[in-house]
């Protein structure tokens, strides 16, 4: 166990300590030292960088440079179908699947820089698809596919998306009635033994098979554009996050750090590459690391996971917190019965984990939950609660080597930060520029862009505390955004979808909390006159919602009213209604031109 | 309760959750949080609604034996 000279002071909550074994210790063994020794030269020192100097390519990290040694013969990627059906790649077959679908992508004309998303469960085509894209030094953008037709056509159009790999039944039901929204759409690669026909429609199977099995990665600049990943804000359209080939750096070394890679480990990551963490940790960290990848197809439930967890061996396992309370919810019993000896380290992502959830960990598997925080934008964990370390519960943890962060307060004119020395007090999460994984950039928004940083600090958006040993911990978004299921939510892109229903005159969406999945998305409308506020009208809106933006996204609750509340310069005041809502403290209502009428 | 009408009433429920969709045109194979598109969260209040209206308590461990209409219809009737 580490000594307690590390927390000086202990009047914060309480530890949770834990028995490291002596026989596998952490690859982060002396915070303190390991901080101070830190230098980004010796992360990439662990890379290999392409033949001859030719740059770093996320794909060679990920599989070629394992292919090549003595790893060839490992599993990479172990796949489990919704049937149970299991499909196991190795490093030199992941090697050839992706050289030929690198070399199908060269085959339709298809040129570096340009963008291949991909919509699809998580199936094996899925892997080699964003890893052989990247091979060819395109773009990857991966959407979710539980998303509906709206936001597939809004990302794809802002991403420009030349190429778009999905299924048959996906296309069918989410693209083909948007394809007119999207010129640029020129190749559809559909994976799955439909058959297929139609402008610009290809079956994976045979263009897979009639591309060569040989492809040498061309240069490749670490600075190249290599991952668009879309995220909500407040206001306007979703906004596309890009990521460069160098920020594999930082997924090799916070895999190593953060979730404790080990040669030997076998990893789990349960996250959708449709978000960021499935891709970041779902498919490059862990293979940039050589270890063996769990993927499981099938949606959440209790005793799957517990019977993957068993049956692979899974050693270290990161999951999220709706899923860990779903577990909680069946109670500790349920785990019993189930071997999980290999299990080592659990760790969580996607918003704040509640101590009651940290702790329950030991009481299931004998292990806690090791929290976790960062963000689309930071491309890879930037704080964590770490194996060496004690855990407090219900904090993200502490900045990892190469990370500064810091609580601060913008400036008035929005141009500079304060930096709040004093433990426990309120101001912005920030993180201090220079870090490789951080985004270059918002596509096509410069101005948007520019606005989360101010001097050499990154401003996250997030709110949060620093208590007298460092550990940060989550207080609230600093905007409107919405969080459920881990996964952020822009209110504008849902009150946009309601308004084009013709019933519709305006719409304001909160999110209220759930001890599930955080916040759940809640719609207030006020309708056009002449339409009856009625039980058959709130469910066409559901519907109407549902179909255009997906479960994901579409709100679970919808109420009428007969007016939104609004400021004097005509803003809707979401804050008003969520106070209201949640039966908290109405605040500033200086600026409340208008009220809500019920 | 008949076949027929735990059908009907889980056709019923699913369809106030989903309303984009037609769940009475599911075969009675298929997954339905699948076929019709509906999250966890969606299908936690759809077990909800099933054992409020049909007093048949549902506990957590058994959802796995509700994501088909046949298997809805059998635990039901069980």
């Amino acid at each position: 166990m580490m000594s307690g000279s590390f927390f000086a002071q202990q009047d914060g909550p309480a530890l949770l300590t834990k028995e490291l074994s002596a026989s596998r210790p952490p690859n982060l063994r002396d915070y303190a030292a390991e901080r101070a020794r830190f230098d980004w030269n010796n992360a990439w020192a662990r890379l290999d960088g392409l033949p001859g100097g030719a740059g770093h390519n996320m794909a060679h990290e990920a599989v070629d440079r394992h292919a090549a040694g003595p790893r060839a013969e490992r599993v990479a990627i172990r796949w489990i179908g919704k049937s149970g059906a299991r499909r196991d790649l190795t490093y030199g077959e992941l090697k050839v699947a992706t050289n030929r679908f690198a070399n199908a992508l060269f085959s339709l004309g298809v040129e570096p820089g340009e963008r291949v998303f991909v919509l699809m469960g998580r199936l094996p085509e899925l892997y080699v698809a964003v890893l052989g894209a990247l091979k060819a030094r395109c773009v990857v953008s991966p959407l979710f596919s539980a998303f509906g037709p709206e936001p597939i056509a809004t990302r794809m159009e802002m991403g420009e998306g030349r190429v778009l790999v999905t299924t048959p039944a996906l296309y069918r039901r989410k693209v083909a009635g948007i394809r007119d929204e999207l010129p640029g759409l020129e190749h559809v690669i559909l994976v799955g033994d439909e058959p297929t026909e139609g402008p610009g429609l290809h079956a994976w199977q045979p263009l897979i098979e009639g591309s060569s099995a040989d492809f040498t990665i061309a240069p490749t600049d670490p600075e190249d554009m290599a991952l668009l990943h879309f995220t909500s804000g407040t206001t306007g359209r979703p906004k596309g996050a890009i990521h460069v080939h160098g920020a594999v750096v930082a997924h090799d070394i916070t895999g190593y750090y953060a979730l404790d890679l080990h040669d030997d480990d076998v990893f789990w990551c349960t996250a959708d590459p449709g978000w960021v963490t499935g891709t970041s940790y779902g498919i490059l960290a862990p293979l940039t690391n050589g270890v063996t990848s769990i993927v499981v197809e099938a949606e959440f439930d209790a005793q799957t996971w517990y019977s993957v967890l068993e049956r692979e061996k899974v050693s270290v396992w990161y999951t999220a917190p709706t899923a860990i309370r779903m577990m909680m919810r069946l109670g500790t019993e349920a785990v019993r019965g189930y071997d999980l000896s290999a299990l080592r380290f659990m760790a969580s992502v996607g918003e704040p984990l509640n101590p009651e959830a940290v702790v329950w960990g030991e009481e299931a598997f004998g292990l806690p939950f090791h929290d976790n925080w960062w963000q689309t934008e930071t491309g890879g964990i930037m704080i964590a609660n770490l194996a060496a370390l004690p855990i407090k519960p219900g904090s993200m943890g502490l900045p990892l080597p190469g990370i500064d962060a810091a609580v601060v307060r913008r400036s008035e004119a929005g141009d500079d930060v304060e930096i709040i020395e004093a433990p426990m007090v309120e101001g912005e999460l920030a993180l201090r520029k220079g870090w490789p994984s951080i985004m270059r950039g918002y596509l096509g928004e410069e101005e948007r862009y520019r606005k989360c940083f101010a001097g050499d600090w990154y401003l996250t958006g997030d709110l949060a505390k620093r208590d007298e040993d460092g550990y940060f911990w989550f207080v609230g978004r600093a905007d409107d955004v919405i969080k459920s299921a881990g996964h952020l939510i822009g209110p504008f892109e849902v009150e946009s979808a309601l308004m084009e229903h013709p019933a519709v005159a305006e719409a304001a969406v909160i999110g209220i909390p759930d001890e599930t999945v955080g916040e759940i998305v809640k719609a207030f409308v006020a309708l056009k006159p002449s339409n009856e506020a009625d039980e058959a009208l709130r469910k066409e809106l559901l519907g109407h919602a549902r179909r255009r933006l997906g479960p994901a996204v579409a709100p679970k609750q919808i109420d009428f009213r007969k007016e939104l509340p609004r400021t004097r310069s005509g803003k809707i005041m979401r804050r008003l209604l969520k106070a209201r809502e949640l039966g908290l403290p109405e605040g500033d209502l200086s600026t409340l031109e208008s009220d809500e009428q019920r | 309760m008949t076949e027929e009408e735990v059908r009907q009433l889980a056709c019923e429920l699913l369809s106030d959750i989903a309303p984009d969709t037609d769940p009475s045109a599911l075969s009675g194979k298929e997954d339905i949080r699948e076929a019709l598109d509906i999250d966890s969260m969606d299908f936690l209040n759809f077990v909800i609604a099933l054992n409020k209206r049909t007093g048949v308590a549902i506990p957590e461990e058994d959802y796995p034996e509700l994501f088909t209409m046949d298997d809805i219809v059998a635990y039901v009737q069980r």
